[in-house]
């Protein structure tokens, strides 16, 4: 049962409404970009109803799925603070990505690795908003001087490139661990599964038993 | 806009070679600085030819008339009062796209086929491709391609491709008074120049050269300039253009690695899901929670 109430609540539903929408707008955007980041991807302006519209479209795309990831930023923000323990959690990374998490330093919701996720994304967000602003011709880019836009189409196609690495890493962890996919599409999550990959949200779930 | 396609040696974001089993031999359009009267004769030929019209503007007091290139403006001439050891003297460039041999714009440009170039060396804009994403203004050294409010496309100086297909020679060519702009085959124009510059030089000029800059494979209009030492006095003519490192950076560094990175990537994580297998719940926490299923 997917709601069973013995499971344990993960995402709620806005939360998981929020990130969904995040995913989408983060496709949209990342397609239409790709585009224009070289002749190789140019046919996915298909996608868009052809150049013309790509161009129009992606800067839209952007702002939106900035404001929807901003609205996660803040919801997320302190639940990943880092700790000692993340740091710690992250030196054992090799470990965990042998398959083998028996020696991995106790979790909390978020582990190490999805913490520091977290923040370099939203360094890389940040950055692609900014210069994205710079560039986006039909608003912006007559208040820059041509050097600094020139400098801005960088920063913007490298932070893009580094994102959509982040976003690969994100959802191969998501397949790769099994069951955290149904955490974010249906919100709860067996307690088995809790206590194997986050002990701790599991003991402060449970009120500490077992 | 233009009729040739069969001579085409550069496309824009084309990977493949574009067609060009028909050669034409490489032209130049050589402006001479010193026999220009800055009549404007050629920016009227210009709009005349190509059916554009720019706004009435007002008077800024100089001559220079629009202020700028525009969208219907693709060339204007560019009027300097500057001091020399010759006393005042006034210099007047008539700029427009100088046709580079190695073209920032067509780097930069992600459309396929907005811009090309012919082997007779005419950088040519097909906006009919273009998807007025502005990546061309950022890639020209020169401050050339304008994007039309209009429509959103950008426009520039074609060479009068269409004329020149026909074997014409440009509008502002033919019209020009004083014969200050000559336009014929590279070699003709390069010995023209040389004899220029002799005639320059024997009345006095003694830095007198042409404007022909390496940094940008050369290029398909060149200036004779009395002071060619010092083109930035002719309204800021850049002394060594070449196309930004930051746009090599991003179109020729860039665009490979990034795609090659998360291509590795993805077949990275591939292939760790086949030899370490997925991440489940072990049997014993399972057996703990066997109510849950």
């Amino acid at each position: 049962m997917k709601n069973d109430p013995k499971k344990l609540l993960r995402y709620t539903p806005s939360e998981r409404a929020n990130h969904w929408l995040t995913a989408i707008l983060f496709f949209l955007a990342a397609l239409s970009g790709l585009s224009f980041f070289q002749p190789l991807y140019y046919p996915l302006t298909l996608l868009f109803a052809g150049g013309v519209w790509t161009r129009i479209l992606h800067p839209f795309f952007g702002v939106a799925m900035i404001i929807s990831f901003a609205v996660e930023f803040f919801n997320y923000r302190q639940l990943n603070a880092m700790t000692p323990a993340d740091w710690e959690w992250l030196s054992h990374v090799r470990e965990m990505v042998n398959s083998d998490d028996r020696n991995m330093p106790e979790a909390g919701k978020f582990n190490g690795g999805q913490k520091l996720l977290f923040w370099l994304m939203a360094v890389f967000m940040a950055l692609l908003i900014l210069s994205g602003i710079v560039i986006w011709r039909a608003y912006f880019s007559f208040l820059f001087p041509i050097g600094f836009i020139r400098f801005a189409y960088v920063v913007h196609a490298a932070s893009a490139a580094v994102m959509i690495g982040l976003i690969v890493f994100h959802i191969y962890a998501a397949i790769w661990m099994k069951e955290s996919i149904g955490a974010m599409l249906y919100g709860r999550v067996r307690r088995a599964w809790a206590k194997q990959h986050h002990p701790a949200w599991y003991r402060e779930m449970t009120g500490g038993g077992k | 806009m233009a009729l040739q396609s069969l001579d085409i040696t550069r496309r824009s974001a084309t990977s493949t070679r574009p067609p060009d089993q028909r050669q034409t031999k490489e032209v130049v359009k050589l402006i001479d600085v010193s026999k220009c009267i800055g009549c404007k004769a050629c920016q009227a030929a210009c709009m005349e030819w190509n059916d554009t019209r720019d706004v009435i503007g007002t008077n800024h007091g100089v001559l220079d008339n629009p202020m700028d290139l525009t969208e219907n403006s693709w060339t204007v001439m560019r009027y300097s009062e500057v001091e020399t050891d010759r006393g005042l003297e006034w210099l007047i460039r008539k700029d427009g796209c100088m046709h580079c041999g190695d073209p920032g714009c067509l780097k930069a440009c992600p459309a396929p086929g907005a811009i090309v170039q012919y082997s007779n060396g005419i950088v040519d804009f097909h906006e009919e491709n273009c998807i007025g994403c502005d990546y061309c203004l950022t890639g020209c050294p020169f401050n050339i391609p304008r994007l039309s409010k209009k429509d959103s496309k950008v426009y520039k100086c074609t060479l009068c491709s269409d004329r020149v297909a026909v074997g014409l020679e440009p509008a502002c060519v033919k019209t020009c008074p004083t014969g200050s702009i000559v336009f014929g085959t590279k070699e003709d124009m390069l010995r023209h120049a040389e004899e220029r510059i002799a005639d320059l030089k024997s009345r006095g000029y003694d830095k007198a050269g042409i404007y022909n800059p390496q940094g940008v494979g050369g290029t398909h209009v060149m200036y004779v300039l009395q002071h060619a030492d010092k083109p930035e006095m002719y309204h800021g003519l850049p002394k060594d253009p070449s196309i930004s490192a930051m746009v090599s950076l991003w179109k020729d560094g860039a665009k490979p690695l990034a795609s090659l990175a998360l291509g590795l990537g993805i077949l990275g994580a591939a292939f760790h899901y086949v030899t370490k297998g997925p991440n489940e719940v072990s049997e014993e926490n399972e057996k703990e929670f066997k109510d849950e299923k």
